[in-house]
């Protein structure tokens, strides 16, 4: 073997590893993450945080219940905007629209999706708060409902495409007009990955915290309605990661594990839940 | 719709037969439905332009007072009322140059193993380990770069670079911890998932003869990666890299969280500095005055621009690739 073609061999061996490294490090954040999050949280957490209010500045104990309700207030009114808006614009480009209408449609979804989060914020800020002069869960669920549409509609339209042409035709044979083909055979036979779609979206934005800073604010109580300044996990998580105190910080983290865990299992869950990718049927 | 042309070429081109057959979709539910849900969709462009709209308008004060000086000004004085958005400009594009140049070997590497080497099951699970890493919400980054990240870099990464590479004003003055340099690191944690499962989709895409061609000259594994696979890719790749940097810019909490929060242009990567999506977050329920909630909006509005044209153009590299890829195919 000359000495050309063992250096060759050896470059090879050398870089091919080094790709696996780079994999290897990648996975290992998400390692360390997990342990970070399950030790410190995990000791810190506790029956108090689902059950209690958060203690005043200086005593210790209490928890995070009000926080917990908040962000499914939240995440109810950014399901209110986001869910129908997404599907049904779905639905239009899978099954209705024509190429120019629909070529708009997506590249605007996709102009939407990368807006950074707290832009999104300042909307929401700008169209429910600076009217209503006061901060609530409205501005707070409008602003994670928008951030909502971009991604419900691709996965909407994505898994409507997924569903086979002949079983359009099998209900458009039987005398089904179209819009009912769609809306009792081919939306069904991909409820499943439409539902799971959304879901998904739900737990990324429930993790959304700067869009929420300035428009579901804060509040230490009980908020007494909609209207009103709303908790939320992930803003709580931030304020008391960066106070002074320390009872604070070991708050922050059992609701960092929280919400981690949140996010986590609904991924894991909805990769289990999902069809297997079935790329049938798409022209 | 194309049960519409049908009809039309059935009955040839007349339009007693297409307005036959539009009112029998009318009476059928058909051009309803098709309305309604255009109707839904027409709202993502009435939000998007909303969007803009709004953003234009709520900086109007600031825009009129300050005019393009805004971008170039250092000072950021909330008592005088002078808003100049440098200093929180140079934040942004510092901090994300960095986590690119972090993210981008790192990212490209692990996407080169999935994509070209890992047996498929492997790179299966792996990926969906980094889906996972990016499903992490930005305030647990920020949680674990507070408390974990900036004690590790502040006793042991950045007195170690002062030692070595301390000649370099980059790596000068004192360390406090929280720093331009602490929230580049945390930027290029939080955007290597995206390089490595948008770079992989795209190295995916290329097809197989490309490899094969290179193989049976006699390339190794290696260099038919690197000469032929990762070029013909090239451009999905820096397509993926342009996702990322746009993700960068906008990245909010995780940065807020370590980057120290003062708005000085500092040489060295030790110093603290500041970010526009960070000091919107900071100052924005604390502003006062209507100049000063203007002209943070109008910092918004400068992030909203940068991460369109950002994302307008990391799309288009996308899409030219994996179309030249099926087209090969």
């Amino acid at each position: 073997m000359s000495f050309r073609t063992a250096w060759r061999k050896s470059v090879n061996a050398v870089m091919l590893s080094l790709t696996a490294l780079c994999a290897l490090l990648a996975v290992s954040l998400l390692l360390f993450i997990l342990g970070y999050l399950v030790w410190y949280g995990g000791k810190s957490l506790s029956w108090a945080f689902f059950t209690q209010l958060p203690k005043p500045v200086g005593e210790t104990g209490g928890g995070m219940a009000n926080a917990i309700v908040g962000s499914g207030k939240l995440l109810l009114l950014a399901a209110l905007v986001g869910v129908p808006i997404g599907f049904m614009a779905g639905v239009y480009l899978a099954e209705f629209g024509g190429p120019t209408v629909a070529f708009f449609i997506r590249y605007t979804t996709d102009l939407l999706n990368g807006v950074p989060s707290i832009v999104m914020g300042i909307f929401a800020f700008t169209i429910v708060v600076l009217p209503m002069k006061h901060f609530s869960a409205l501005a707070g669920g409008l602003a994670l409902g928008v951030m909502m549409i971009p991604i419900a509609v691709r996965s909407t339209e994505e898994f409507l495409r997924n569903v086979p042409q002949t079983l359009r035709e099998g209900a458009m044979a039987l005398g089904a007009s179209k819009w009912k083909a769609v809306a009792t055979v081919v939306v069904p036979a991909a409820a499943r990955g439409i539902l799971t779609g959304i879901i998904l979206d739900l737990a990324r934005v429930a993790g959304e915290t700067a869009p929420l800073l300035f428009t579901a604010f804060g509040n230490r109580f009980w908020s007494s309605g909609w209207n009103q300044p709303t908790a939320s996990l992930p803003v709580m998580i931030y304020t008391y990661a960066i106070s002074p105190y320390d009872d604070w910080h070991r708050q922050a983290w059992a609701a960092g594990l929280v919400l981690l865990a949140l996010v986590l299992l609904t991924n894991i869950g909805a990769r289990y839940l999902l069809p297997k990718k079935a790329h049938v049927a798409r022209g | 719709m194309s049960d519409a042309t049908m009809v039309v070429a059935a009955g040839g081109a007349g339009s007693p037969s297409r307005l036959r057959a539009f009112l029998r979709r009318l009476r059928s539910g058909d051009e309803i439905a098709h309305l309604i849900t255009l109707i839904f969709a027409s709202a993502i462009f009435l939000i998007t332009f909303l969007l803009v709209y709004e953003l234009w308008r709520n900086s109007a004060l600031s825009r009129h007072r300050f005019g393009l000086d805004f971008l170039f000004t250092r000072t950021w004085d909330p008592v005088f009322e002078h808003f100049g958005a440098l200093p929180f400009v140079f934040g942004t594009v510092v901090t994300s140059a960095l986590a690119l140049l972090m993210a981008i070997p790192l990212g490209v590497g692990a996407a080169i193993f999935l994509a070209e080497l890992a047996p498929s099951r492997i790179s299966d699970a792996v990926t969906f380990c980094i889906e996972l890493l990016a499903a992490v919400p930005s305030v647990i980054y920020g949680l674990l770069g507070i408390f974990v990240l900036v004690p590790i870099l502040r006793t042991t990464v950045m007195p170690f670079l002062k030692a070595t590479l301390g000649f370099l004003p980059l790596f000068q003055g004192p360390i406090y911890g929280v720093s331009l340099f602490a929230a580049g690191v945390v930027l290029a944690i939080m955007i290597i998932p995206f390089i490595i499962s948008i770079s992989r989709e795209v190295l995916l895409a290329v097809p197989a003869e490309q490899r094969e061609g290179a193989l049976a000259l006699g390339a190794t594994k290696w260099e038919s990666t690197w000469k032929v696979v990762v070029p013909y890719a090239r451009v999905g790749i820096m397509g993926s890299i342009l996702l990322a940097l746009a993700r960068a810019l906008g990245e909010t909490m995780a940065v807020t969280m370590v980057i120290g929060n003062d708005p000085k242009i500092a040489a060295s990567l030790f110093a603290p500095g500041y970010s526009i999506a960070a000091v919107i977050a900071n100052e924005f329920s604390e502003a006062t005055s209507d100049l000063y909630i203007h002209a943070l909006i109008e910092l918004g509005l400068v992030l909203f621009l940068l991460t369109i044209i950002l994302n307008g153009l990391a799309r288009l590299l996308i899409l030219a690739t994996t179309r030249k890829a099926t087209a090969h195919a």
